[in-house]
């Protein structure tokens, strides 16, 4: 596997942002009550760490070491705020999904996490290979996650009705299927993270730690 | 030897001219896109307004706006009369839509009076009485749009929020949910103001029975729900006056 290959596909399993490294478990628990919220989120942290490592990296020569961390978060804040009026101008219905999101990128670890251990020592092409990677391997778990919340708590996909009619008592309700109202709250999301875990670790041993 | 990067006056200069470039990007960026999305924001308010008296490109399950390019057309066509009532006296005023009623609120709590707008809109020979309300959900503000007859009986809302759970409280956007204020009573029979209660044991999760005054409650949106009864109670309130008047002439 080439190395930069290894940049890309290494963040999606065995290098996972939130299930290995355990980064950005705050927005995993917030916005994966819907798979759609999941999808938006994941591209929008796609966009930003994908940019911003490559501009942190462009600077890593001139920051001065004492003030980098106030300067990624600077970087991080600028980005978002730029892509937030850029969308209130040219897609204004999309940006009205989006503002939940805005402040929940910012604080999103992995950007700090990447920024601080990776595009501060390399060059613009891998930090920006590191950026979609990583914010991959994130919307990932992200995705799995919205997918049974949704499904199980709301018995929908997308908004769409999958499992039938909860009220009109269709579908899987007919007989007597209730959906799991707990699934929406966000300590199940923690559960279903700790699944995934739990399955990635039991496939693969050598990412067991002591 | 120290590196150039870690002295001192270098990190202060660093950090003003990033500072300086920055702020000075965002203050370009911001200006420079304002009047397409001051242009934007007053579309929406004309869509919501619409989407509160029934007019909107709603299909099976979504909730949808007429688009932008007809909105200001419809609005014309559809929306009769704006009204602004200030201190109980009631003017015209074909800019009420533009009101901020957050700002409206605001002079309400310094002491100032504040003003009211209504629209009255008309479809098919019946009127509609759009009134906008605002309050807070459980993250962030939220607010609203409320269309009622003469009898102050909800004839359609639209909600909208600024950050609840997505999944949770942002749901109160959803049709299931403010389909479900048709035809709902905000007066008594003796013509007393009661208000409409988001209620989580009304035990009519189809809203079925129109005269209970509640709306069966989003599950896990508690807050937000309380925040929606708190903003009907208390906006819709401040109309009352203006309905008797209606009635009584």
């Amino acid at each position: 596997m080439g190395k930069d290959t290894k940049l890309i596909l290494d963040p999606l399993a065995d290098n996972n942002p939130i299930t290995i490294q355990v980064l950005g478990i705050c927005s995993a628990l917030a916005i994966t009550a819907e798979l759609e919220a999941s999808i938006v989120m994941s591209i929008s942290v796609l966009f930003v760490l994908g940019v911003g490592n490559v501009v942190i990296s462009l600077m890593r020569n001139i920051i001065p070491s004492k003030i980098r961390i106030i300067v990624q978060l600077i970087v991080v804040a600028t980005l978002v705020i730029i892509v937030d009026l850029v969308l209130k101008a040219f897609a204004y219905e999309l940006s009205k999904t989006l503002s939940v999101f805005v402040g929940l990128i910012i604080t999103n670890c992995i950007i700090m996490g990447r920024f601080e251990a990776f595009a501060l020592g390399n060059g613009p092409w891998r930090s920006f290979l590191d950026g979609i990677g990583n914010s991959l391997g994130y919307a990932v778990i992200l995705i799995i996650v919205g997918f049974f919340r949704e499904l199980l708590g709301s018995g929908t996909l997308l908004g769409i009705k999958i499992l039938g009619d909860p009220v009109a008592k269709t579908g899987l309700y007919a007989f007597g299927y209730e959906n799991n109202g707990f699934m929406l709250l966000s300590p199940m999301a923690l559960i279903v993270v700790g699944i995934i875990i739990w399955v990635q670790r039991t496939r693969n041993k050598a990412l067991i730690e002591d | 030897m120290e590196k150039r990067t870690d002295k001192n006056s270098y990190t202060v200069i660093f950090a003003i001219g990033m500072v300086l470039v920055v702020g000075a990007l965002l203050a370009y960026l911001a200006s420079a896109l304002k009047p397409m999305i001051t242009e934007n924001q007053r579309l929406e308010k004309q869509q919501n307004i619409l989407y509160a008296m029934g007019i909107n490109n709603n299909d099976e399950g979504s909730a949808t706006f007429v688009s932008t390019d007809e909105a200001p057309e419809l609005f014309e066509k559809y929306i009769k009369q704006q009204l602004v009532i200030e201190n109980g006296e009631v003017k015209e005023d074909n800019k009420a839509y533009l009101i901020d009623v957050k700002k409206e609120q605001a002079r309400a709590k310094n002491g100032k009076t504040r003003r009211l707008p209504l629209f009255v809109g008309e479809k098919d020979g019946k009127k509609f009485y759009i009134a906008p309300i605002r309050g807070k959900g459980l993250w962030d503000a939220i607010w609203g749009y409320v269309a009622m007859d003469e009898n102050m009986t909800v004839q359609g809302v639209y909600f909208d929020h600024k950050g609840e759970t997505p999944g949770l409280g942002a749901n109160i956007k959803q049709r299931y949910f403010m389909d479900d204020f048709y035809g709902e009573r905000l007066l008594t029979d003796a013509g007393v103001f009661k208000g409409i209660t988001i209620s989580k044991s009304n035990a009519d999760p189809t809203n079925e029975d129109k005269n209970d005054y509640e709306i069966d409650a989003i599950a896990g949106a508690t807050i937000t729900g309380d925040g929606v009864t708190a903003m009907i109670k208390k906006d819709l309130k401040l109309y009352l006056p203006y309905f008797q008047n209606l009635k009584n002439n």
